[in-house]
């Protein structure tokens, strides 16, 4: 049996079912992601006045992260249209390049992560705060930072402030509390790993996809090419979608 | 010119091109703006998401094609703008609703 419109318009929307199936998807999403928006616009307004940390996020990375994602957004659009020129080798091309360049994305949020990880504030039991990347632990159970020594946890809120860092061994008797910038350290970073962490594994999914139109699923290629040219637009309007939530994911997290 | 033109692909990379150059201006823009030493935070805010919002716009309309999309498609976005709308309108308003008055506490 035939699956009907998948290539033709179908004649009430004028176009096929599986484009008419992406944008039902894409409005869900914008709702998914909306929830978060003013989830977070919600934390935002609610904190107390000079407790929301600002410059946390190394604004150089999202900056890359958000040309790389735009040059993908691009390549994909590229591979669609090599479809409809019957470029099946270009298709390849851009196809390919899409997928490098999600990777791309994927490695430098993993470095950001890791970045974050292992980025520690530990109070000591001098009520000063110690902030800064372990470099290592030593045996006896004394830590060793790169960063500096504050005197208010306020000092911390502007990560744009630059601060001179330095070696700092800390003996473990010293240490009253340590914790890292993982999720769990204040409300921006949960907010910043959640927001964050779902538009990854959109990129993982759309990587997934794009990954079996470019190897096996480019079969159809010789049978159906049509079919599969609508396949690549499809993909691509997701791909879109989550260039667009980037879009703005990186002013809200990282500027502003 | 049939579709299956070269000459469509040529003209698309054209086209991508400038798409391209605008979103990177765009971008570029939001992190100036970002570091501009505006005395109103609030004004800084406003300028950052306007650039975003015309980031998005460009990608939205050439890239997602909505320039030139169906009545159908717009249709299903329409509902999305509706719910959205109402979405970020229930937060405002209930970052807004903050109680006047404290009642006694009876034990």
């Amino acid at each position: 049996m035939d699956i009907p419109y998948t290539v033709e318009a179908r004649p009430d929307t004028g176009v096929y079912n599986a484009k008419v199936g992406m944008w039902l998807f894409l409005a869900s999403e914008v709702m998914l992601f909306g929830g978060l928006f003013s989830s977070y616009i919600l934390l935002r307004v609610g904190a107390p006045a000079g407790t929301w940390p600002s410059g946390l996020l190394s604004v150089p990375l999202g900056t890359i992260n958000t040309i790389i994602l735009a040059l993908s957004a691009i390549t994909t659009l590229m591979a669609w249209v090599a479809c409809k020129s019957r470029m099946f080798e270009r298709f390849k091309l851009f196809q390919g390049l899409t997928i490098l360049l999600a990777i791309i994305f994927l490695c430098v949020k993993s470095y950001e992560y890791r970045d974050k990880l292992t980025h520690y504030e530990v109070v000591l039991k001098s009520g000063e705060i110690a902030d800064g990347h372990l470099i290592r632990r030593e045996p006896s159970g004394d830590i060793v930072l790169h960063g500096h020594v504050v005197k208010e946890h306020a000092e911390l809120m502007n990560g744009r402030k630059h601060v001179e860092h330095r070696e700092l061994t800390i003996a473990k008797d010293q240490i009253v509390r340590m914790q890292n910038y993982g999720p769990w350290h204040n409300t921006f970073l949960a907010i910043y790993f959640t927001m964050s962490g779902l538009h990854a594994l959109h990129i993982l999914g759309g990587l997934v996809v794009m990954g079996y139109l470019w190897g096996p699923g480019s079969r159809m290629w010789k049978t159906d090419p049509d079919r599969f040219t609508n396949r690549v637009e499809v993909s691509g309007l997701f791909w879109h979608f989550v260039d667009l939530v980037w879009i703005f994911l990186f002013p809200t997290l990282y500027l502003i | 010119m049939s579709e299956t033109s070269p000459d469509i692909f040529k003209a698309y990379t054209r086209k991508c091109g400038a798409v391209f150059a605008a979103v990177v201006c765009g971008t570029l823009l939001m992190v100036a703006a970002s570091y501009a030493p505006i005395a109103n935070h609030k004004i800084a805010i406003a300028l950052v998401l306007t650039a975003a919002a015309c980031n998005a716009s460009v990608v939205a309309a050439y890239l997602m094609h909505l320039i030139g999309e169906r009545k159908m498609i717009f249709t299903v976005l329409a509902f999305t703008v509706v719910f959205f709308i109402g979405l970020m309108g229930l937060s405002i308003w209930a970052s807004q609703d903050i109680p006047t008055v404290v009642a006694p506490i009876t034990r």
